[in-house]
């Protein structure tokens, strides 16, 4: 039995992690982007000096073939799905009794005038990590374009090396389609306090090249025109499907699946970034691109790949990012606003703030979002799965509340300003 | 009924004013003190001397609060400044070291030792004041000087090279020590020998870098609070309480010091607590009986409780110096598998060693001399060249720009072998990992001084249960997710934490509190 991966993020690793305690099977991991997994959640530190490059990789170097997974560094560039077999670019063919699709996803472009010049690109992989410290090398100024977490990453990693960065924001509030007002005034707070000049409600028209195809500036869609010779595009991704689509496998948006991860073709399976549900997951999704999903797909691809039963399901939402110095947790679904059916209870103080979403009719809790405070999940997640009246006394802030020890806060006044 | 304002006293900017003002009134207490000895003329050195120290206290503690009033945004001049004063201050202590120290040791004190402390302070707030108020480790891994590179090898080179001197060739630094004369006068009634030097320079070490620590994560109190414990531990009773200690002709004694680190303090005869007790007498007793006190009593039930962290990141005096003026190079510690394994079998060793050294001596002395006659003194002199000057000394602190920091404490230390095997199974202390939340970033891993990888556990949702982890917290800070928390608790469950990724969900587990 040949269990063949393609890709070594984090969903084609945890599959091939959870299979191997299962199964004895050879398993061979192939990715085109580096010889071992890599965390591109660290990218950045990388970039600020904060990491050393060998510091990404979250497993030593012998764990591979301590647990017998084989890897091999080459783009595969075509699956011969009738004979069970895949192409590799560097020649030669390998054959699988079983295939792994977890190839990740892909920096969305739009289609604008200059977006392949030179000094305009995004940030998803190790590559794009070795072209952004070339192209950012002595210059003064960039732009950034999209605020969503990576937009906001890499301005912050611009920042870093005093570079003058302008932040084009689509919307009139960062991602206001899941922070309330108050939540996304911290967050400007936050991006100007670091120097970033912020640009909201602004969109990208078009980028302005030198004669060498290089970029030069950017030309916003309120017409200004700004001076940079770095343009980062960080408008969200997609799910990479060229390979799974050229080989003639059933693809939508992403790869299609079912919730045991099969694709339309016999002994194909896809995970990950890449891949799309058939039938919607609890909350609605499709299409699942986190590091956290990542890992819970892996892992249930693997159990079943073992011989497991167990079909994915969703788990109930949780993130976290942080934006500069500003943390950020949320569990559990909490909207931007109030609704008819959702009421929302806030607490805030200087840079921190707790909001919690309920159910209007029953006061159920649905959600908390914390910003400059670090929630428990296990606590977040059992009040919600639980369906605990959303009203919070001290006790229970306190078991909710992850700060480190000596945390100053009056847990009586957040738990009141929570419950009232 | 959506939105409430509310101002709280949570920690935020305003807390390094807090500690200002801390350091302020602390500099004007010492400073009053200072002039009522002058005052009342008990002081056997002059009093002419305590009021210029009193002066010179009062004047730190008035630039201190003007810098910290008036918006300071430090400017090149201030960079350069620094800079200038402090290379100032290092050539000051080559020239005293030269001789110039034995013909002028009050001026080249100041224009040594003075002026370095006096630059590096400065440089240090010029860094950190105008910082943004949170995590800044931008740049560790690519500059030189922390990352092994040139100016890193030269540092570690003399750091190491001082450590030689001051163990096996004290006459070199015959003219540093004597520009410390007249503050061993003052403080010990005295002559400065070699090692009042370098408990100087060792406790200013860890002042100033101290000082640093405090700015660069002051957004976290946890480690405010811990780093004004090891610095005041560290001056307190690691350096004038000694001082006065020796000052009324008693013995010097360490009290934050036990055996098995300060093996001499359980052992018998003249370089053990013989000298504390023909020097001390009815002190010299409570001494012992404070020594052993700690190791056997106040350990054991502090361990339990807190964990290590209780002493080797909150009072020990290596410790101290590992998290302040170590902290730039913490990320240095060996991380592999077999740095630990290593790590395990050096460790324990030298417990073995030191608990059979100090049995057999003790049999030795009951039997007066029939184990190994009068070589008791050779097995503590050899034990101290070994583990007390070359491991704990040369290739503990010196080799910091090379192997990080905790090279004595992971590698050598006895202290922390105990305290680590109790930590591992006999502790309410643990590091919880805050569910899913980690992304593998590897901050934590890389940021260990103790060369754990935190990641791989964090990864898991497994809690970290270490015995070497000495709870610095430095793991916690640097986590961008939130992830880690410091924290005691019941031993149920500790080891495996409460959610295991690998094994279920979060989701679906049943917190006891909530059933
Ligand atoms: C900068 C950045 C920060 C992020 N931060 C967070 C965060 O904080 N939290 C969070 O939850 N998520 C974060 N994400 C998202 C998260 O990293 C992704 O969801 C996750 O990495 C996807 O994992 P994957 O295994 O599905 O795919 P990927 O990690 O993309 O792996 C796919 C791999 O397949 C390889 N591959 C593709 N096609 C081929 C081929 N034909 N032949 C050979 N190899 C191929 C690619 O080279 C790649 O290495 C971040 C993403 C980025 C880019
Ligand atoms: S695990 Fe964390 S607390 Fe323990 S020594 Fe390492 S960094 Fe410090
Ligand atoms: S620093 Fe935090 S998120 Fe990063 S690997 Fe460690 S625990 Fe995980």
């Amino acid at each position: 039995m040949h269990i063949v991966i393609i890709g070594n993020g984090i969903a084609g690793v945890s599959t091939a992690r959870f299979l191997r305690k299962g199964s004895d099977a050879r398993i061979t991991i192939i990715s085109a982007e580096s010889p071992y997994h890599v965390a591109r959640t660290a990218l950045m530190y990388a970039y600020m000096g904060d990491l050393r490059p060998s510091d990404l990789k979250p497993y030593e170097d012998d764990f591979w073939p301590k647990n017998r997974l084989d890897l091999i560094q080459d783009t595969v560039t075509h699956v011969d799905i009738e004979a069970g077999a895949i192409n590799l670019l560097a020649g030669g063919r390998m054959h699988y009794d079983i295939l792994v699709l977890a190839t990740g996803s892909r920096p969305n472009r739009f289609g604008w005038k200059g977006e392949y010049a030179h000094g305009v690109q995004g940030l998803y992989s190790m590559q794009d990590l070795t072209s952004m410290e070339v192209a950012t090398e002595g210059i003064q100024s960039a732009a950034v374009i999209g605020g969503g977490l990576i937009g906001i990453e890499m301005a912050e990693m611009l920042r870093v090396r005093r570079i003058d960065v302008h932040l084009l924001v689509r919307e009139q509030a960062y991602m206001d389609y899941l922070f309330s007002a108050d939540e996304s005034e911290l967050i400007h707070q936050e991006i100007r306090r670091h120097g970033v000049q912020l640009h909201l409600g602004t969109e990208l028209d078009a980028i302005e090249t030198d004669s060498e195809d290089r970029a030069v500036a950017v030309h916003t869609t309120s017409g200004e025109r700004l001076a940079t010779r770095f343009v980062g595009l960080a408008v969200g991704v997609h799910p990479n499907v060229d390979l799974a689509r050229q080989s003639g496998i059933e693809t939508g948006k992403g790869i299609l699946i079912t919730n045991t991860f099969e694709t339309s073709a016999p002994g194909v399976y896809a995970v990950g970034d890449c891949a799309e549900f058939r039938e919607p997951l609890a909350h609605g999704r499709r299409i699942e691109q986190l590091w956290y999903s990542g890992r819970r797909q892996g892992r249930t691809l693997g159990r079943l790949l073992a011989g497991g039963t167990d079909a994915y399901s969703a788990p109930l939402f949780f993130n976290s990012a942080k934006f500069f110095d500003l943390e950020y947790h949320t569990y559990g679904d909490v909207p931007p606003h109030e609704t008819d059916e959702v009421v929302c209870r806030q607490w805030k103080a200087g840079r921190h703030l707790i909001r919690t979403a309920a159910e209007r009719s029953t006061g159920r809790i649905l959600g908390v979002n914390g910003l400059g405070v670090r929630l428990r999940q296990e606590v977040a997640a059992s009040m919600i799965r639980r369906g605990q009246d959303a009203a919070i006394t001290p006790a229970r802030l306190k078991t909710l509340l992850f700060e480190p020890e000596f945390f100053q806060a009056d847990t009586t006044q957040i738990a009141e300003a929570l419950s009232s | 009924m959506t939105t409430t304002h509310r101002s709280i006293s949570l920690v935020d900017g305003p807390l390094i004013d807090v500690t200002i003002n801390r350091i302020v009134a602390a500099l004007l207490v010492v400073a009053a003190l200072l002039s009522v000895v002058a005052a009342l003329q008990i002081w056997p050195f002059k009093p002419t001397t305590s009021i210029a120290l009193a002066a010179l206290l009062v004047f730190s503690a008035a630039t201190l609060w003007v810098s910290k009033n008036s918006a300071w945004h430090p400017t090149r001049f201030h960079h350069k400044g620094a800079a200038i004063l402090t290379g100032l201050g290092l050539v000051g202590m080559l020239v005293s070291i030269a001789g110039a120290g034995i013909a002028w040791p009050m001026l080249m004190f100041w224009l040594g030792i003075g002026a370095t402390t006096a630059g590096t302070t400065w440089m240090i707030a010029a860094r950190y004041t105008d910082g943004a108020h949170g995590l800044d480790n931008h740049g560790t891994m690519t500059n030189p000087v922390t990352n092994r590179g040139a100016s890193g090898w030269m540092l570690g080179i003399v750091m190491t090279g001082f450590y030689v001197l001051i163990y096996w060739y004290p006459a070199a630094l015959e003219g540093l020590t004597k520009t410390t004369d007249p503050l061993s006068w003052l403080m010990r009634g005295k002559a400065a020998d070699h090692w009042f030097m370098y408990s100087l320079v060792y406790s200013l070490a860890v002042v100033v870098m101290g000082v640093r620590a405090l700015y660069k994560y002051r957004h976290v109190r946890y480690q405010t609070i811990r780093t004004w414990s090891v610095m005041l531990v560290q001056l307190l009773l690691a350096f004038i309480l000694p001082s006065i200690l020796v000052l009324f002709q008693q013995p010097e004694f360490y009290f934050s010091y036990f055996w098995p680190l300060k093996w001499t303090y359980l052992w018998p005869g003249d370089y053990g607590i013989g000298w504390i007790l023909a020097d001390g007498g009815r002190t010299g007793v409570f001494m012992i009986f404070w020594g052993a006190m700690m190791s056997f009593v106040a350990t054991p039930i502090l361990t339990y409780f807190y964990g290590k962290r209780w002493y080797c990141s909150w009072v020990c005096g290596c410790g101290a110096m590992a998290e302040t003026l170590g902290d730039p190079y913490r990320h240095l510690a060996p991380r592999s598998t077999d740095s630990w394994r290593l790590e395990r079998w050096m460790i324990h060793g030298v417990l073995v060693i030191i608990i059979l050294a100090t049995a057999l001596l003790w049999i030795n002395s009951a039997t007066e001399g029939a184990l190994f006659g009068g070589f008791s003194g050779a097995v503590a002199k050899t034990y101290g060249f070994i583990f007390g000057s070359i491991w704990a000394g040369v290739i503990g602190v010196g080799f910091y720009p090379f192997l990080g920091t905790r090279i004595w404490c992971r590698f050598g230390c006895p202290m922390a072998a105990i305290l680590g095997l109790q930590q591992r199974f006999f502790s309410r202390f643990r590091i919880t990992t805050n569910g899913a939340q980690c992304i593998s970033c590897g901050n934590c891993s890389a940021y260990c001084e103790m060369g754990i990888d935190v990641r791989w556990y964090a990864q898991r949702g497994q809690n970290i249960v270490r015995a070497s982890c000495v709870g610095c917290g430095i793991c916690s800070t640097v986590c961008p997710r939130g992830v880690l928390k410091l924290e005691n608790g019941p031993t149920e469950g500790r080891l495996n934490g409460p959610v295991l990724i690998d094994r279920d969900e979060v989701d679906l587990i049943d917190l006891p509190e909530y059933r």
